[in-house]
């Protein structure tokens, strides 16, 4: 693997290979009664948040404690750039203290590669911007692949990704993830949410673009739902939350066309009743809080190999 | 230093040889075998002689932001770059918006004595977009402001660009606009808008919102019967549109940066904020139409657009670092590559684009003249066959953010003269 982990360009099919079974080694752990492995045991990982989260940072700090990690968060509200003080100083500042990993979520797109040029700690990018956030897509393959059949079995099924692409890092990764490990892609928006471009993009890099959720729907071997902020409406990309749900809404009607066995992603916080039903967030296929917890895992995995190296193992 | 300059053997655009001679400012003789006595002697073997370069588009930094660039360190970049006369754009802080400060970055341009710095004022006070500054004061005052200019931000309001187009009318004026519509490329946005913005997540900036308002512009030229500038022109649209309002006999003229004439939008994807500009890269696409449209002469000139920034200003993540780059020193190299080595313009027309016509836009008297006996002596000597690998740490400007750095162009700048006065010689300043 690479030294930093800014996006999943970074990673090869093997390296994710390489990932899921630490990650499942690592997931049975969280049954246990003593959950601690002393694996990072004198590392340091700054979870350095440039934007409010809590989910990605709980989850990176229980990965980090149960690898036995110092594991330290900082909140750096606000752009640095309001504050006067250059990204460059604040990351070199906090990386002089001397740390092994610096997690990283910033508002801005590429502030993770940016950081990665300039400190020698290893970066993991926890979401940068509207750009890439790889620790979610690997959480996503991951929890499908239980789903649907263990390893490898994402390749050559049809996973349908529904909801606002152009703000979102979740579908940037997920796009380059689900179509390495062999999955069929395809990103279903309105017009106003689908990213500039994405008519070459996407036959380049091999995935399908619909407008219409319902011809695609019945095709679909696994669906994940993508969080729409409430305030796109007020950007003028769509008119309103009924007429979205109406046209891109995992609604209750559309949850019977689905399969009974076709899992149903969301990557949180969901909102319910604008994206998804909650008949789909909470019915037996929903797969979110097994995201959740399959979440911890990979990041132990991630931190582990980025830093534990190959002169240790679990 | 001499008064007197013998320059010999240069290649007039490229084109005859001859000897100039240089005396008391204004050029005094041309022809072959020149002699004088007490004369100081350039040998211009193999270097093609032009007009002294003139400017349209510039950022000085100075009142404001001098640990980016003072008007003395601009001037000297200016001079390493073969220019003679720029102008300085307004938005400094405080803006250009009246006549004493137009005044005193001509006063400072003038003890700097490399260059004639020519102020930009702005059209609206503060910058503010909605009232008029003070355009006529601005005018009669010592500084003879011609040139007017919200660049940074558009007048985006129609009636006030309206009013202004006007107004200029009485004094000669021209307002020289940065088109972007705000609700369609806001602050943030800062990557053309395009397949790459879409994959890198960044903040879009469609040449359309260049177009829509280079077309309102040009109507309400016509519909004033006033004299518009499009600034930075960067996309085959907005070449469109001038060349149909060029058709039409509207009053329009565009300039296009070096960096817009070569430079391409894929140079984004490692998120470097060196390349971070406004307008921004663009595919190679609109580089071909805009190379095109100044060969056949639909864009009018090239300006710099030079904009230095302090390093910290640029080492922020990309949407949150300053928008420019360095412009003055490459100018010329990098025009002549994209444009002479490549045949589709001569040496005279490089005269025609970076001196003769952006003179006549500015309404700068004693710039961009032809060499010719009795003409002011502003020249700039030009090593054609010249390897040139651009250092930024070699700049004489006082910042970095050197989109050039590394490359290598196929002409130099080894000499300018201001009124007869060598500002550079052998490449370096005087």
């Amino acid at each position: 693997m690479k030294k930093h982990l800014l996006s999943i360009d970074d990673l090869t099919v093997d390296d994710m290979t390489t990932l899921f079974t630490t990650a499942a080694e690592m997931h049975d752990v969280q049954n246990r009664q003593v959950k601690k492995l002393p694996a990072l045991r004198g590392r340091t990982i700054i979870n350095l948040f440039f934007e409010d989260s809590t989910r990605t940072r709980s989850s990176f700090e229980i990965a980090g404690k149960w690898l036995s990690a110092d594991t330290i968060n900082i909140a750096a509200k606000g752009s640095s750039a309001s504050k006067g003080e250059s990204l460059r100083d604040t990351v070199l500042t906090i990386a002089a203290m001397g740390v092994d990993a610096l997690v990283m979520r910033h508002p801005a797109s590429g502030a993770a590669l940016q950081v990665s040029q300039w400190v020698d700690a290893a970066v993991v990018n926890a979401g940068d911007g509207t750009h890439e956030h790889p620790s979610q897509a690997l959480l996503d393959a991951y929890t499908l692949q239980r789903r649907l059949g263990g390893p490898g079995s994402l390749e050559g099924r049809h996973v349908v990704i529904v909801g606002d692409l152009t703000h979102s890092r979740v579908f940037r990764s997920n796009v380059l993830c689900l179509t390495r490990l062999g999955a069929e892609v395809t990103v279903v928006a309105p017009p106003t949410l689908m990213p500039s471009g994405v008519a070459s993009w996407s036959r380049e890099a091999g995935f399908a673009t619909s407008y219409e959720l319902d011809e695609v729907l019945p095709k679909a071997d696994a669906v994940m739902m993508l969080r729409v902020q409430r305030e796109r409406m007020t950007g003028g990309y769509f008119p309103s939350a009924r007429e979205y749900t109406v046209g891109y809404g995992l609604t209750r009607d559309r949850l019977r066309v689905l399969g009974p066995d076709v899992p149903i992603c969301h990557p949180g916080p969901m909102n319910r009743g604008l994206e998804i039903a909650a008949d789909a967030a909470d019915a037996a296929q929903s797969v979110v809080l097994e995201q959740v917890s399959a979440g911890v895992a990979v990041r132990m995995a991630i931190l582990y190999h980025l830093l534990a190296g190959e002169e240790t193992t679990a | 230093m001499s008064d007197t300059i013998l320059i010999e053997g240069a290649s007039l655009y490229g084109d005859t040889s001859a000897d100039v001679l240089l005396t008391d400012g204004v050029v005094a003789e041309i022809g072959p075998g020149l002699s004088a006595t007490g004369a100081r002697v350039v040998d211009a073997d193999g270097l093609v002689a032009l007009p002294g370069l003139v400017d349209l588009h510039t950022h000085l930094r100075e009142p404001g932001r001098e640990d980016a660039e003072t008007i003395l360190t601009g001037s000297q970049a200016a001079a390493v770059g073969g220019f003679t006369a720029v102008l300085a754009m307004a938005n400094t802080s405080p803006v250009t918006d009246t006549a004493e400060a137009a005044e005193r970055v001509h006063d400072l341009g003038r003890a700097a004595g490399l260059v004639d710095v020519q102020p930009v004022g702005a059209v609206t006070r503060g910058h503010g977009g909605e009232e008029l500054a003070e355009l006529g004061l601005m005018h009669r005052s010592r500084a003879r402001v011609r040139v007017f200019s919200d660049d940074g931000r558009c007048v985006a309001d129609a009636r006030v660009m309206r009013r202004a187009l006007e107004y200029v009318k009485a004094f000669g004026g021209v307002v020289s606009q940065h088109a972007q519509d705000p609700s369609l490329a806001g602050p943030a946005s800062c990557c053309h808008e395009g397949e790459l913005s879409g994959r890198l997540g960044l903040p879009g900036w469609p040449g359309v919102a260049e177009e829509v308002v280079v077309a309102r512009d040009v109507m309400l030229a016509r519909h004033t019967g006033s004299r518009v500038h499009v600034a930075h022109a960067s996309t085959a649209g907005t070449v469109e549109v001038l060349r149909w309002a060029k058709a039409q006999g509207i009053a329009v003229t565009a300039e296009v940066t070096p960096h817009h004439l070569l430079l391409t939008t894929d140079l984004l994807a490692g998120y470097d904020p060196t390349f971070k500009v406004n307008p921004p890269l663009r595919p190679q696409e609109d580089v071909d139409a805009l190379r095109a449209a100044l060969a056949d002469g639909t864009i009018d000139a090239v300006a710099t657009d030079h904009a230095p920034h302090a390093r910290h200003d640029k080492e922020h993540a990309f949407v949150d670092a300053a928008f420019g780059m360095l412009g003055l020193e490459t100018a010329l190299p990098v025009v002549a590559s994209v444009m002479v080595e490549t045949g589709l313009m001569t040496w005279t027309d490089l005269a025609r684009v970076m001196s003769t016509t952006p003179a006549a836009i500015a309404g700068l008297e004693g710039q961009g003249r032809p060499l010719e006996v009795g003409q002011p002596a502003n020249l700039v000597l030009v090593d054609p066959a010249a390897t040139l690998t651009v250092d930024r740490d070699q700049s004489v400007s006082l910042s970095r953010n050197n989109p050039w750095h590394g490359r290598t162009f196929g002409a130099s700048v080894v000499a300018t003269f201001l009124r007869g006065v060598p500002t550079v010689l052998d490449g370096k300043l005087v």
